[in-house]
Order: structure tokens, then C-alpha cells, then sequence
């Protein structure tokens, strides 16, 4: 046994402290400091297997090596701690094996569930300190940032290109183009005349707004591994030229608020943010701004309204964001997840990226199982997957035990999906091919007992909800459509009012502005397509 | 967006309070000079006082050089801003999809009847304001609940959900 106090590693991750974890931590700093046994709690992200948090991971080191193996013990509630004790988790665990207990699971790696995920852009999460810039760089931080910053910025910019990675916020666009874009918009705007008050030329602004119902992946990731964002917006400062940048955070995330906050305050203290990042003369500031509960802010245009100050309604395009984006500058806007996939491809090339995946979705994808599942929580796979494996392989079925009867995919925008359609790959342009859409990778599982008109009717609401008011086919068809699927239900002139349905859906459908009003009619025509007998029968 | 309120934005508003003016003109001092201040500053004012008073809005709106109607226009959109106090607790229940398929829609209902109100209502001794919310990240062991600023709630079931409600009304009456 080492000299130093084992490492235990418990999640601080929104969902795993929701779960149990902070009194789980608690009842084993208080257990050990009973018992006088010296041991180094470290809280980490979580590793996304929501049924066994709280997880609670020891460190069996070899020698004093920070790095040692570590065995998982899951779900360890407050009260299985003390038997933790007994059975010697703590006092004398054999490397790589623990120590035996009813809730010893082993390695986290070799678990079946696990084992089989490409884990490149969540490698870090659930295993580092989020803010803890030393353990970060222990793991590979920075080393992306190393190599961008003795790069030109066109050459950071064609390696993006090369990579294959498309934005991960739904649309789906080449990330690298975007950056070509905004890199080219240059010597337009950099002139003193332009820019009279003295405002960076340009921005590098991160969508982490996340607002899709069944996604949690930006949050995860904030949350676990805060310096690898900070890192990609960096990196993408140095390949546009931009020297600030904003993270604009929905207000319902307070534990990714921290999180980023304090991970950029340890960025900002070791030199990889502000004036001389790396000790390289070149400069990127960073800070973390909160939206105020409004989906539609999610929209890119929307957000830099908000950004400004201003109601979050969407723009008219163009001017495309790239060129006269936020302040008028142009402006790079980015999910969490496309930046934080930046660090790896530059750290190992862009072949190692475009290696993973299929057809013209390369590299991985972090999904998140949601809703009515035994095993929900992030699994990060190359694109490729069926849907059929994410909910049974993985996700090991209903959680009810009845049979899983609709999945939504791509957030509330997104098409329902009835068991015919499960064998689907999950690909950018197979889920186009059948009118859905895969979005930010959010997979929501719902059984047999789920009213398919009721949740075609919540479409419509949650677009009357959120709608930003600028068309009217969105603002009032929105409304209208609940009245009728309201009259639908409730048997009242059906032929009518599926008639006025389909019309409203078509209005909505292209008199749209965005995406919240053109896409309402996808989850509410799929309803009615596969489940019509949820509609009373379509005659 | 939110449905305007019945309220105008036009209507002469009463003088804020010391203490609140005192809040504000902090938010202001701390706030006024960064880029797209409004939202940070509005951020600050309902942290410090729980909601954006009506009458703090030409005090902002001066202190930014905007007209009152643009700051309350602002103030109007987003659902979190909240123009009148909560009460001592606020329950954000989740109504998004990934919680439906998990129990939410009868959570909501049971959560309206045991406290005899609806959203955006505070319980008649003050002591639980009641407020919707679209997704809160914890999608995979919904239905989930929001407490207050930060106090994130799993898989809660309607007894979990009485526990809660139990144990603040207890904290409150202690
Ligand atoms: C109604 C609506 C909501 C959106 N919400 C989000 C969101 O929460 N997060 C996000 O990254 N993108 C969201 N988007 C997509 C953004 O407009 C934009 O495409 C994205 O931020 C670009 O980043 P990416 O290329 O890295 O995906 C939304 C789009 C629409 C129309
Ligand atoms: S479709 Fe709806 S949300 Fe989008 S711009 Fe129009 S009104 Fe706003
Ligand atoms: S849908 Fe309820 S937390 Fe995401």
C-alpha cells in the first residue's frame, strides 16, 4: 500500500448530487475522519451511468503514482458507506481489484456498458478534477491549444475543416467552414473607422443553452471537464482572430455555472486565458453569461440578441452571425460540444477524428438516453449506432418493463419515432431520410402507456410557450394548433379539424422565420402518421 | 415569450424602497459599464431581491441610457425574470418530455392539487411559489424539481414530492 491517502473519487455532477452523491461524499468524509483513516476525496464529473450514481471510485495507487486503478462501487448511498469500511474499500484494497462488496462493480473501463463507447471528447469526464488545471494537463490538456498556437490560423482552420466535425447543436453545419468564414471576414472589419468603440473585432460566443428536452451533454461536460471548452474557444480565437469570447449559459444550469467560473478562474490564474495564453504574446479572454429562461435563445441570432442585451428574437439571415454577429462584429457561435471536440483533433490530427463515424457524420457523438429507459445517461459513440441498440443494448429496455412504444430524438423539435423505425442509424442523413432529426443527440424513450395526442398537442403548447413572437404563423398557429388537437380529442368534428391541422402545419412549416415554428409540425405529424389510432382512428 | 402583462409599461411606477434602491443601484454600479449589460444587471437585481421591481425599471433603464419600454420589454420576454416576490421557496418542476416519460404529467397534477395552486402562484401562507421549467439537464431520472437556487431533486415521485414540501414548511414554522 502507498504512503499517500487513497484517492476516492465521487461525482459533483448535477444529476449524481440530485441522485444522492453529496451525502454520499459527506457520510465518507465523516466515516473516515471517524475511524481515522486518511483518505483524499476528490469530486469529479460523472461518468454517465445514472442508475449506478452515486458511483463511488477508489484509487488503489502503484507506488505514488496519481494514476492508479481504480475500482468503482455503485450505487453507494450514505447509508452502505459504513459497510464500505468493514469490508476494507478503504484500508486494504489489491490493486485493480478493490475489495469485495455487494456493490463492487470493478473498473469503470471494463464495464460492458462502458468498454464499448469511443470516448473522445468525454475521455476526461468522471475521471479528473473539472478544476484542477494540473490534473487536467496530467491528462492531455492544453496539448491541442500547444499545437494551435505554433499553427497559422488558416491551418487551424483547414485541420477543423479536415476533421469532418459539424456542429453538434443541431444544424449540423461544417465547423471548420464556419471558422474559414469568420477567418476571411478580416480585413473588412478590422479597420479603426468600423470599430470606433474599441470592441474586439471579433468574437468567439458558445451555445450553451441547451434548452432540448432529454439533453444533458453540455451539462456533463461543463460540468466535468470545464478547461477542455475553455481550451476550444481558445483554439478557435486563434483560428478566426478573435480575442474574446462568451459563454452564454441558460440560467437552469447554477452547477455548470460554477463549474465554468471557477475552471476559468484557474485558466486565467495558469496563464492559458488572458493576455499571454501559454506564455505565447497572444491574448483570449473568456466569461460566462446567463440567459433568463427562453428556449427560443438557443436560436444562434436569438442568442447574440440576448448576448446584447437585448429580447432574444430571432434575426433575419443574412447577415449570416460569420460575418455581423454579435455587436455587429463577425462572430463564431459554437455548441459546447463541437468546441470541446476541438482540443483532440488538433492535439491528434484531423484523420484521427474523420476516422471515426459514417457517410458524412465523422467522429463521435455524445448521446444521451433520457426518459422511460433502465440505463439512461451519456454514452459517446462513433455515428453508425442503431437506435434499436442505444435503447435496448444500452439503455437495457423500458424502465416500466412495458414495451417501448415512441423515441423521440432531437429535442422537442424533433420527430417521434415509432419501433418500425428503430433500426435507424444514427447519421446525420439517415435520420433526414425518414423526417427526423438526430439535433444535439438527445434520445427520449417513451412506453406503451404514452398518449401520442397528448404529446403532439404538448408540441404545439411548448411552441406557443417559447415562441419569439416575430411570425405570426408561429405565434398564433402555435396556439391555434393546441385548440385543435384539443377538439381533436375530445372527438369534436374530427374530419374538420384534422383538416385544419394539416393547414396550420404547412403554414407553420414554411411561414417560419426558424426552426421553433418550421419543426413544430414534424413532432405532430409523425404522431399522427405512426399513431393515428391515438387520434381516435383517421378515417 | 411571455404574454404581456396587464400592467403598462407606461404607468407611473412607486418609489422603490431604501433598501431595494440601495440593491439596485449596487446591480448598476457593478453592472452599467460591460457590454450587453441588461441581462447581467437584471440577473443581479432579482438575485439580490428575488424579483425585478416594476419601479426599479426607470432607475435601470436611465443608468443604460435605454427608455423604460425597452428595459421592461426585456424584462417582459424572459420567463425567468419575475416582476412580483415569490415566496420564501421556489419549486421548479419540470414539464419537458424527457420527465413526461417518467411520471411528470401526474407529478404536475398532484403538485397543483396538494397545494391548491397553479403555476406561477405562491401558496396562501407564502411559503412555495409553484413555477414551470423546460428541461433542467436531468433528463435521465426525471421527473426532476428544481429547488430554489441550486437544490436539484430526481425521480420525484408524489410522496418525495409531500417529504419536500413537509420539510420546508417545517424549516419555515421552526
Ligand atoms: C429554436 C432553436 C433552438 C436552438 N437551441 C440550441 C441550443 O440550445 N444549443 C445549441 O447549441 N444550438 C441550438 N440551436 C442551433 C443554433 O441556432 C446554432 O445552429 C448552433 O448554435 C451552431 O453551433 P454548432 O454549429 O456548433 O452546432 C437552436 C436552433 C433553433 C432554431
Ligand atoms: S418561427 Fe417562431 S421563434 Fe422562430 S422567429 Fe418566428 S416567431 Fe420567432
Ligand atoms: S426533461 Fe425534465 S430535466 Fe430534462
Amino acid at each position: 500500500m502507498s504512503a499517500a491517502p487513497l484517492r476516492v473519487c465521487v461525482s459533483c455532477d448535477a444529476s449524481a448530487l440530485a441522485l444522492g452523491a453529496e451525502r454520499t461524499a459527506q457520510a465518507l468524509a465523516a466515516e473516515a475522519q471517524r475511524r481515522g483513516i486518511a483518505i483524499e476525496l476528490v469530486r469529479t464529473g460523472s461518468r454517465g451511468m445514472l442508475w449506478l450514481e452515486p458511483l463511488v471510485e477508489v484509487e488503489a495507487g502503484i507506488g505514488d503514482s496519481r494514476l492508479g486503478i481504480r475500482t468503482a462501487y455503485g450505487p453507494v448511498r450514505a447509508a452502505d458507506v459504513p459497510s464500505l469500511f468493514d469490508a476494507g474499500v478503504f484500508t486494504s484494497p489489491v490493486a485493480g481489484e478493490g475489495a469485495a462488496h455487494a456493490l463492487r462493480l470493478g473498473a469503470v473501463e471494463e464495464l460492458d456498458w462502458f468498454k464499448r463507447q469511443q470516448r473522445l471528447c468525454f475521455a476526461r469526464v468522471g475521471v479528473t478534477d473539472p478544476l484542477s488545471v494540473a490534473d487536467y494537463v496530467a491528462h492531455g490538456g492544453f496539448r491541442g491549444l500547444r499545437k494551435a498556437l505554433d499553427m497559422a490560423p488558416a491551418a487551424i482552420v483547414q485541420t477543423v475543416i479536415d476533421s469532418g466535425l459539424r456542429g453538434r447543436g443541431g444544424a449540423a453545419f461544417p465547423t471548420g467552414i464556419k471558422w474559414k468564414t469568420v477567418l476571411e471576414a478580416a480585413r473588412s472589419s478590422q479597420s479603426p473607422i468600423s470599430n470606433p468603440e474599441s470592441r474586439p473585432s471579433k468574437y468567439i460566443v458558445c451555445n450553451a443553452d441547451e434548452g432540448d428536452s432529454g439533453t444533458f451533454s453540455d451539462r456533463m461536460l461543463m460540468e466535468g471537464d470545464p478547461l477542455c471548452l475553455v481550451e476550444g474557444m481558445a483554439i478557435a480565437g486563434l483560428a478566426v482572430g478573435a480575442t474574446q469570447g462568451y459563454i452564454y449559459l441558460r440560467s437552469e444550469y447554477p452547477h455548470a455555472r460554477r463549474a465554468l467560473d471557477a475552471a476559468i478562474a484557474a485558466a486565467y490564474a495558469a496563464g492559458w486565458l488572458g493576455a499571454d495564453i501559454g506564455g505565447s504574446g497572444k491574448r483570449f479572454e473568456l466569461e460566462v453569461r446567463l440567459g433568463a429562461g427562453a428556449y427560443i435563445c438557443g436560436e444562434e441570432t436569438a442568442l447574440l440578441d440576448s448576448l446584447e442585451g437585448k429580447r432574444g428574437q430571432v434575426r433575419f439571415k443574412p447577415p449570416l452571425p460569420a460575418l455581423k454577429g454579435l455587436f455587429g462584429r463577425p462572430t463564431v457561435v459554437n455548441n459546447v460540444i463541437s468546441l470541446a471536440s476541438v482540443p483532440l483533433i488538433l492535439e491528434r490530427g484531423a484523420a484521427f477524428y474523420r476516422d471515426y463515424g459514417t457517410g458524412r457524420s465523422r467522429g463521435t457523438l455524445p448521446i444521451q438516453l433520457a426518459g422511460n429507459l433502465k440505463r439512461t445517461g451519456l454514452v459517446e459513440l462513433a455515428f453508425g449506432v442503431t437506435l434499436r441498440e442505444l435503447l435496448y443494448d444500452y439503455g437495457g429496455g423500458s424502465l416500466s418493463g412495458r414495451p417501448l412504444r415512441a423515441v423521440q430524438v432531437g429535442g422537442p423539435l424533433g420527430a417521434y419515432l415509432p419501433a418500425s423505425q428503430f433500426d435507424t442509424v444514427l447519421d446525420y442523413e439517415a435520420f433526414a431520410a425518414i423526417g427526423a432529426m438526430l439535433g444535439h443527440g438527445g434520445v427520449v424513450a417513451f412506453d406503451d402507456t404514452v398518449d401520442m395526442a397528448e404529446q403532439a398537442r404538448y408540441a404545439m403548447e411548448f411552441c406557443a410557450a417559447e415562441s419569439c413572437g416575430k411570425c405570426t404563423p408561429c405565434r398564433i398557429g402555435s396556439t391555434r394548433g393546441v385548440e385543435v388537437l384539443e377538439r381533436i380529442r375530445a372527438g369534436i368534428e374530427r374530419e374538420k379539424n384534422f383538416a385544419l391541422l394539416e393547414d396550420l402545419c404547412e403554414t407553420m412549416r414554411f411561414g417560419s422565420l426558424c426552426a421553433l415554428g418550421g419543426l413544430t409540425p414534424d413532432p405532430v405529424r409523425s404522431a399522427l402518421a405512426h399513431f393515428p389510432e391515438d387520434f381516435g382512428g383517421r378515417a | 415569450m411571455k404574454p404581456l402583462p396587464a400592467r403598462s409599461g407606461a404607468a407611473p411606477s412607486p418609489a422603490l424602497p431604501a433598501d431595494q434602491a440601495q440593491a439596485v443601484q449596487r446591480a448598476i454600479a457593478e453592472h452599467a459599464a460591460r457590454p450587453g449589460a441588461l441581462l447581467p444587471l437584471l440577473h443581479a437585481v432579482q438575485d439580490a431581491l428575488g424579483h425585478v421591481p416594476p419601479a426599479a425599471l426607470p432607475v435601470i433603464a436611465q443608468a443604460l441610457n435605454l427608455t423604460r419600454a425597452e428595459v421592461h420589454g426585456v424584462v417582459s420576454f424572459y420567463h425567468h425574470f419575475r416582476s412580483t416576490p415569490p415566496g420564501r421557496h421556489v419549486l421548479r418542476l419540470c414539464r419537458a418530455e424527457a420527465c413526461q416519460a417518467r411520471g411528470a404529467r401526474a407529478l404536475e397534477a398532484h403538485a397543483r392539487r396538494t397545494l391548491g395552486i397553479d403555476f406561477h402562484q405562491t401558496t396562501a401562507d407564502g411559503a412555495l411559489t409553484l413555477e414551470p421549467v423546460y428541461c433542467l439537464g436531468n433528463c435521465g431520472c426525471g421527473p426532476s424539481l428544481l429547488l430554489d437556487a441550486d437544490e436539484l431533486h430526481a425521480n420525484v415521485t408524489a410522496d418525495a414530492f409531500d417529504a419536500l414540501v413537509g420539510r420546508l414548511r417545517e424549516e419555515a414554522g421552526a
